[in-house]
């Protein structure tokens, strides 16, 4: 059924959210707003009676009671083709590159989740070449992770690294509140690095209205689904996934709901739960996989962002001072694949990190001014090797390249014996020297 | 099916007000209509003529004026043979059937039987023409699985009822007719092997209720010597997120000394289910040998999937489990979590613009907590057998505090509290259970006493612990810093378990007895140790010594040999029992 009728009464105004008179309006269904400054799409958030309240993409600015609102009679959809790639839109799904609009196929967004029976066990590695994700906390081929970091913290430059390096047929990128900086970052990065073209972008900057916020993670993860049931593997790249819970604040906020924990509407996990459980392996077709940024305003784990994030994801990275924290990260997933890529992966994955708690003590002894023993030494260049060698961000090797450097580190630094590593693994792969 | 209709008026979110005619009753079944599909929704407030209803999947597309159905019947399961190894969503449709009709994905409004209505199964009368029965006794049994299932007269039948009718042995559905009842007034009530019940009353047809007195293995040592859970009982399990709830409930689900366990998955992770839908096939119920799946039941409302019937599926569960239980059954519970399922209560609260309590959970949070965790218990059932519906669910609060409204109205009802704490999980000791805050009202496999002096030695090696971080090692006596070593030996040696290793996992009564008394023997022995040094090299090699014994199958030729080295090391050090733990040793036998 086709509706295309037009009102021009809009009776209240609030931020970002109108309502109108109107009878046989649909649940979820979109509008389009013409106002002074152009057409706007809107969707309807509340029915009663014949009072629709509909959030305006574009916000609220310099609508008029007297502008003009077209029910389109249909819920927000996105087009799917091949024709998606190398293209960039806005949280309406419209271009923001200068390629035309894409109008075929349209894909509903926001789709019901998957038959948990039709799941299969994720257990496929996907590598990113970045060390501290392939060796010491695997991602795994429809995992959901976020990237727990602070303002200021280079995770745009970790996404970017991500979406060239890694084993995926499609990236998409879904951007909320991306300083325009970094959105061109992005742009040049993945156009420089080649990854262009297999990338689709949904990009929401700082300056778009707050409604086109939300919708990102929803075409994002639409389109996404739609690559993986053509049995691609697609890697959902997000950020930043507070700027979404934040839009989601504002808009509960304007309409008056009861907020539960610090101003966030009481649906917050439900909310982040719908996206992020969009990651899926499918039984005989592709798979989605989520990273997702989330920044932790003051560094705060339990901010009601992280927390709930946390309790929805299978880990998480930590990305603090530039690089990713081998103590607060986990992938919750590796030991589902690190025990099939190289023997030596798990047991030198953890005597390395022992070793390496153990240089944080004893830098923790050096900085107080204690003095230093001959493992206290040994232990300092051993930190100082490990974390040039196999942290900084900037770090490319793939997984057997980093644990042959990985040996080569421990044989610069240690005795066989010292390693606590099984003697029939030191013997086959301690470097000769 | 009454013929009462209705008409929306207004919808936010999911929750969807409808003008009624006649009557309509408190959570109440009705379909909204949106083009060709019915979205089954439940009454939850009533209004004039304005009933407010939630709607179990999306309401996307629903506008006003679209006609409602009120069925007249409240949610209710279905109940009878073949509900074991099922998988269902939060309303009991089983996931796979839905997945033939529907594939990939959950789309809205399609539904299936609770129940295969195709089977046969093989019925057996055991009650006679002119017998007199009333509701929860059985007047037949079919096999199912290992179980002997009963055929009950419908818990919903008030009064006694006179046997007009049986089928006699031989196969039959579901829903085919096996007996015809007569009620007092004559009136006669054809029944068959299943029958509904409403999710959110309690099942009452026991003759009484009686205290969980019996202890149910776990077979986690620090669970079931410190902080045991009765059959009957319930327990909660707040921590963290990465605490390891999940990962502790999965072991108790393959390992606890139950008949039937019950898995409700109820606003967490789909990846963790596919993990036991993928595991549970493949293994053996260590007691009778068959499938584990044969005696566990899935309901799975996964946190994407819409929140009103995630709030349902924890009745749906705990209905099922009082219903194996009303066989003289032990059941076991699950639910992963409680905090989901209390925010599914806050959302729907928020919608309806009640006034909101503490973090906005509404203010009967606390009574429906209570009312839930209630529904477990051991009763005594009209055939004089005895059944048991054990619940433990898991909480996860907000930033991993405690102080918060789920966890402490929960801690007010339950019988045990297992804290985790995010130190032990960071620091991987497994289960993260804190012994220092959990608490437990039920009996030891052990023995009281000597878990207490075991708790005591915890409590003081964790003092001594904590001064020695200001004191440093130096600032420490001998004799303290011993208590020290001892308390860190206990907590790696006994606490913590491997719960990948099949036998260390697996830590059988017998096994924790025989151990406990082995270890208070070597704590509370006084040694010749001439420094600290000397005492950290003694106890790290008793504890790997320990660690080993722990891997060697029980009563094996390993356990013995391990055995006879602890005794070994033990004569080294010149191990002399203090009177304390001779006391303590010899009472108990």
């Amino acid at each position: 059924m086709i509706m295309n009728k037009v009102f021009n009464r809009i009776e209240s105004i609030t931020g970002n959210v109108i309502t109108v008179r109107a009878q046989g309006v649909r649940y979820n269904e979109l509008a389009q707003i013409t106002t002074r400054f152009g057409k706007s799409l809107a969707q309807v958030n509340k029915i009663d009676g014949d009072i629709v309240s509909l959030q305006v993409f574009a916000g609220g600015q310099g609508v008029s009671t007297g502008d003009e609102v077209r029910f389109l009679g249909r819920e927000m959809r996105v087009s799917f083709s091949e024709d998606l790639l190398g293209r960039i839109f806005n949280g309406s799904g419209e271009p923001r590159d200068k390629g035309p609009v894409l109008t075929e196929n349209m894909k509903p967004i926001g789709g019901p989740s998957v038959n948990p029976t039709r799941r299969i066990l994720a257990n496929r590695m996907m590598r990113t070449n970045i060390p501290m994700i392939d060796m010491f906390n695997t991602l795994v081929v429809s995992q959901k992770l976020p990237i727990f970091s602070i303002s200021g913290e280079p995770y745009n430059r970790l996404l970017a690294r991500i979406a060239l390096q890694a084993e995926a047929d499609v990236i998409v990128l879904g951007g909320m509140g991306l300083k325009y900086d970094d959105f061109l970052f992005f742009k040049e990065e993945l156009s420089n690095g080649g990854a262009l073209s297999k990338t689709v972008m949904f990009i929401h900057t700082a300056s778009d209205p707050t409604v086109e916020c939300m919708m990102i993670p929803d075409m994002a993860l639409a389109t996404a689904e739609q690559f993986a049931l053509q049995n691609k593997d697609v890697l959902v790249l997000l950020t930043d996934m507070t700027n979404f819970a934040d839009a989601m604040k504002e808009i509960a906020i304007t309409q008056e709901q009861v907020p539960s924990n610090r101003g966030y509407p009481g649906d917050l996990y439900s909310q982040l739960a719908s996206r992020y459980e969009k990651a899926v392996d499918f039984a005989d077709s592709g798979s989605v996989t989520v990273l997702a940024v989330t920044t932790m305003p003051g560094d705060d784990v339990t901010h009601p962002v992280p927390d709930n994030t946390g309790y929805i994801t299978e880990g998480q990275y930590y990305l603090k001072g530039g690089r990713i924290e081998p103590f607060g990260s986990l992938s919750r997933l590796k030991q589902n694949v690190n025990g099939k890529t190289r023997k030596d992966h798990r047991a030198l994955m953890d005597a390395m990190i022992r070793l390496y708690s153990s240089y944080k003590e004893t830098l923790e002894k050096k900085n107080m001014g204690f003095a230093m023993t001959r493992w206290d030494e040994k232990l300092l260049k051993y930190g100082q090797l490990f974390e040039n060698g196999l942290m900084d961000l900037s770090v490319n090797l793939s997984l057997e390249e980093a644990l042959d450097l990985g040996w080569k580190i421990l044989a610069d630094c240690f005795e066989k014996d010292e390693t606590g590593i099984k003697s029939d693994l030191t013997e086959e792969f301690w470097p000769v020297k | 099916m009454t013929e009462n209709k209705g008409k929306v008026v207004s919808i936010n979110g999911n929750l969807v007000s409808v003008r009624f005619e006649g009557n309509v009753s408190m959570n109440e079944i009705c379909y909204v209509n949106v083009d060709d599909t019915k979205l089954k929704s439940e009454v939850i407030r009533i209004r004039g003529d304005i009933a407010q209803i939630q709607v179990y999947e999306m309401t996307g597309g629903i506008k006003c004026g679209d006609d409602v159905d009120f069925t007249g019947e409240m949610l209710s399961a279905q109940l009878g043979p073949g509900l074991l190894g099922q998988i269902y969503d939060g309303l009991q449709n089983p996931l796979p059937v839905l997945a033939e009709q529907a594939g990939w994905f959950l789309e809205r409004g399609i539904y299936a039987d609770g129940l295969d209505t195709e089977k046969k199964w093989e019925f057996t009368p055991t009650a006679k023409i002119g017998d007199t029965l009333r509701a929860g006794e059985y007047f037949g049994t079919v096999p199912e699985g290992s179980f002997t299932h009963k055929i009950f007269v419908p818990f919903n039948l008030l009064g006694s009822y006179t046997v007009r009718s049986i089928a006699d042995k031989g196969e039959y559905t579901v829903n085919e007719t096996v007996a015809v009842l007569a009620d007092e007034r004559g009136r006669e009530i054809p029944v068959s092997m299943s029958f509904r019940w409403p999710v959110k009353r309690a099942v009452n047809c026991y003759s009484e209720r009686l205290a969980p007195v019996e202890t149910m293995e776990t077979k986690v040592r620090l669970i079931d010597s410190f902080f045991p859970v009765a059959k009957g009982g319930t327990y909660c399990t707040p921590g963290p997120f990465g605490a390891g709830k999940t990962v502790l409930q999965h072991t108790t689900s393959k390992y606890a000394d139950v008949d039937i366990v019950i898995i409700a998955a109820c606003g967490e992770r789909a990846g963790e289910v596919v993990e036991t839908l993928t595991e549970f096939p493949e293994l053996k119920d260590p007691r009778t040998g068959r499938s584990l799946m044969e005696r566990t039941i899935i309901i799975c409302n996964t946190s994407s999937m819409p929140v009103a019937s995630r709030e349902a599926s924890v009745y749906t569960s705990v209905t099922l489990a009082e219903y194996y239980r009303q066989m003289g059954l032990n059941v076991l519970l699950l639910a992963d979590s409680t905090s989901r399922w209390a925010q599914a209560l806050r959302e729907m609260s928020g919608r309806l613009e009640e006034i909101p309590g503490e973090e906005a959970f509404p203010a009967y949070l606390e009574s429906y907590i209570a009312a839930f965790y209630e529904r477990a218990g051991c009763v005594l059932l009209p055939d004089g057998s005895k059944g048991s519906v054990t619940i433990g669910g898991t909480v996860s609060p907000a930033g991993g505090n405690f102080e918060e409204p789920v966890t402490q109205a929960t801690l007010k009802v339950v019988g045990a509290f297992h804290g985790l704490s995010r130190e032990r999980s960071d620091a991987r000791k497994y289960p993260a259970i804190d012994p220092l805050i959990s608490w437990s009202k039920y009996k030891t496999v052990t023995d009281s006493e000597k878990s207490e002096y075991c708790r005591n030695i915890l409590l003081h090696g964790d003092e001594i612990g904590s001064m020695m971080k200001v004191v440093g090692e130096e600032g420490t006596s001998l004799e303290d810093y011993i208590i020290y070593l001892k308390s860190e030996m206990l907590d790696s040696v006994y606490l913590q378990q491997n719960s990948f290793d099949p036998v260390d996992a697996n830590c059988s009564t017998a096994r924790q007895r025989y151990v406990t008394d082995k270890l208070i023997n070597v704590l509370g022995s006084d040694y010749a140790l001439g420094g600290k040094d000397e005492a950290r090299s003694f106890f790290n090699r008793m504890r790997q010594k320990f660690i080993d014994w722990n891997y060697a199958e029980f009563e094996s030729e390993a356990f013995a040999k391990a055995e006879a080295e602890i005794d070994v090391m033990y004569a080294d050090g010149q191990g002399k029992l203090s009177r304390k733990a001779e006391l303590l040793l010899k009472d108990g036998e």
